[in-house]
């Protein structure tokens, strides 16, 4: 019973193994401008990295005004969206991340559960 | 030709328009989509959306000098480019040309995460990147609905479709939405409530197993466009659209008179045959020879250098050139020479909109002098009576507008009236000639007669149609006391007057002879009695001679006596006695 159990990769071991991954984080903030939502979407990334991710993760701001060509590679619609890069698989979140719940669901930091 | 012009003077008036380049399209909205402005394609799964937007592109690009961009939602750009590479679109070779950006947006509920506020600048941004690298005039995204499907703050989506749509308007691209068909709306979430401008509705049918495709033009604002729905097709050159409506009575009628191919026709049909551009209908029931009529008059149009297109719903090409070489028409050389072109088709392969549509893209393709179809009454498998009228009206309409010669021939079933013909056409029906049975005597023989003939003085005379290897011969039949003589009846009839005739001719040569005869009798009779009478004067003429004999030698006597009686007075000598001269021929 207790194998069975274990057998699919339930998503807190994914989120448990990414945890423990002792590697760098690659995010990437995709905006467009300096608006309030990319700025709050940035603020409240960089806290919540702090938190959870300290001395771990790497932040690239991709202005789209700037690099406009960028946001086809990574599938972009929506401003602002965080990509995480690594680990992989990648992972998206739109918004300006001040649902915090949601953002660490969608970067798969913790378990939405508990 | 004139409908093009005439519209093409209506868009000076009217919004600025971008042609499509799509056949038939331009003609129903008057010149294309407003140009710089949205236009909402909506249709269910399958309607020709996809295909509509990349013709639009493609031929912007390639016969309007206007890039396009194609923004994907749910096709790569592979994908779009194997789909559309069978109608002769090559994308790869327009994107490789700058004429043509393709960019695939993938959006999928699973990978994304909303945690807040956003919008989809991004998505504008991209779109606008896109437009700018290769400076696009036109703009298609296929489909928008895809985002509800990946996102799910619809009221963030609502808003931001509303200032998509404005800023494509701001671009000043002209764009083309497609939309899936909602239940009871155009479209599932509502789009053809941000685009006004244009709503375009796309439909695919399925009636008794057999699929029509139409168009409609929903609104249109601005502009004044065809309220109908159109069928249109989708084939190797794309989509094109029939604008198939009746184009009211205003047709040129030509002075011109064609030969329907078979010299005593055209003797009945007034001496000259039909009218060009108008309409001849031939009916009778099976195996009567109207096919044989039919492939006569394309034989005629082709001998005239001009083209025939033929449409056969009953007998494929090979078959019917056999068949006609039966009866000593080879119409093998025209085939050749492509002067007569052949399009065999069943009925049932199509719905009747459909075989309108294929028949007007053939004929706006080829340019025939004159159409045959063959039979008409073979649409009444897929569709009604009431349809297959309006159809042929329409058709009708559309090949007397371009001075198109049209045969039709319809079979008559067994049990009905000759007269009734089956789609009830025969009022728009210019010559209508009528083949029927005559059977008499135990067999079975073909009479022609012309039924009506507008303007012309036609023959009223029921002729006997013969099928023989050398073509079709039209002989006269014998209106006898029993009725019509045909066939055998015919010919015996024929020796019948022939024996008659002879017996006549036999009479007459016997009374030449008698009065011959007779004459020379009278002369033998006429000779005899001149020799009688000569020979009677020749008497007289004796007699007068003896007399004078008698008289000169009896007055000598009577001097000779006077002389010996020595007389005294000498004797008067009396003159000869007065015979009457007989004068001799």
């Amino acid at each position: 019973m207790k194998a069975k159990k274990q057998s699919p990769p339930s998503l807190q071991e994914i989120s448990a193994t990414a945890v423990a991954d002792p590697d760098v984080w690659e995010l990437r903030l995709y905006v467009a401008g300096q608006t309030a939502k990319s700025q709050a979407a940035l603020a409240n990334l960089k806290k919540l990295c702090e938190a959870k991710l300290p001395g771990k993760y790497k932040i690239e701001v991709v202005d789209l005004l700037v690099h406009p060509h960028l946001a086809k590679g990574d599938q972009i619609i929506a401003i602002p969206t965080l990509v995480r890069k690594l680990p992989e698989p990648i992972r998206k979140v739109i918004g300006d991340l001040s649902n915090t719940e949601r953002t660490l669901v969608g970067l798969q930091l913790r378990p939405s559960g508990s | 030709m004139g409908r093009t012009a005439t519209n093409a003077t209506a868009v000076k008036h009217s919004l600025p328009k971008a042609r499509t380049g799509i056949d038939g399209l331009d003609q129903i909205t008057g010149g294309g989509l407003p140009r710089g402005r949205p236009t909402l394609i909506c249709g269910s799964a399958g309607s020709g959306k996809t295909l509509f937007g990349i013709e639009f592109l493609v031929r912007g690009a390639t016969q309007f000098g206007e890039p396009g961009v194609f923004l994907a939602f749910e096709e790569t750009p592979e994908e779009l480019a194997q789909n559309v590479r069978s109608l002769g679109f090559d994308l790869e070779q327009l994107t490789d040309e700058k004429k043509l950006a393709v960019d695939y947006v993938h959006v999928e509920r699973s990978e994304i995460e909303e945690a807040g506020e956003y919008d989809l600048s991004a998505l504008f941004i991209r779109l606008g990147h896109a437009i700018d690298s290769i400076g696009a005039k036109r703009v298609v995204l296929d489909t928008l609905e895809t985002l509800f499907g990946g996102l799910s703050d619809t009221a963030v989506l609502r808003a931001e479709l509303r200032r998509l749509f404005r800023w494509l308007k701001d671009k000043g691209v002209s764009a083309i939405i497609t939309g899936e068909r909602g239940d009871g709306t155009l479209t599932r979430q509502g789009l053809e409530e941000y685009v006004s401008d244009c709503v375009i509705l796309l439909d695919h049918r399925v009636n008794d197993q057999l699929s029509t495709r139409r168009l409609r033009i929903v609104k249109y604002r601005g502009t004044v466009h065809g309220t109908n729905e159109y069928p249109f097709l989708i084939d190797e050159n794309g989509i094109s659209v029939l604008p198939i409506t009746s184009m009211g009575l205003a047709q040129e009628a030509s002075e011109e008179r064609i030969s329907t191919g078979i010299a005593p026709l055209d003797t009945m049909l007034g001496g000259a045959g039909v009218y060009r551009g108008s309409s001849v209908l031939v009916t009778g029931t099976a195996g009567t020879g109207k096919t044989s009529l039919a492939a006569h008059f394309a034989d005629a149009t082709c001998r005239r250098g001009e083209r025939c297109l033929y449409f056969s719903y009953e007998e494929s090409q090979s078959q019917l050139v056999r068949n006609m070489r039966s009866i000593g028409l080879d119409l093998e050389p025209w085939l050749k020479k492509n002067l007569l072109v052949f399009h065999a088709s069943r009925p049932d392969a199509h719905g009747l909109e459909m075989h309108l549509a294929v028949l007007h893209k053939l004929v706006e393709k080829l340019e025939p002098h004159s159409v045959v179809i063959d039979p008409i009454t073979t649409f009444a498998n897929v569709g009604s009576s009431r349809e297959i009228e309006s159809m042929l009206i329409r058709l009708i309409d559309f090949l007397k507008s371009r001075q198109i010669t049209a045969f039709f021939t319809s079979l008559t079933r067994g049990g009905n009236a000759l007269e009734r013909s089956e789609s009830g056409i025969s009022s728009i029906i210019d010559t209508w000639m009528l083949l029927r049975d005559i059977e008499l005597g135990g067999e079975r023989n073909r009479g022609l007669y012309v039924l009506k003939s507008r303007g012309m003085s036609h023959s009223n005379q029921i002729r006997e149609f013969l099928l023989t290897a050398r073509g079709v011969e039209i002989k006269d039949v014998y209106v006898g006391p029993e009725g019509v003589l045909t066939g055998s009846m015919r010919l015996a009839q024929e020796a019948r007057e022939q024996a008659v005739a002879l017996t006549r001719q036999q009479e007459i040569e016997r009374r030449q002879r008698d009065i011959e005869r007779k004459r020379r009798s009278v002369e033998a009779q006429a000779a005899a009695l001149h020799g009688q009478f000569e020979a009677e004067q020749e008497e007289l003429m004796r007699l007068i001679e003896q007399e004078q004999a008698a008289a000169n030698s009896s007055l000598l006597d009577r001097e000779r006596m006077a002389v010996s009686r020595r007389a005294d007075n000498p004797i008067q000598v009396s003159a000869s006695p007065q015979i009457p001269t007989v004068r001799r021929k």
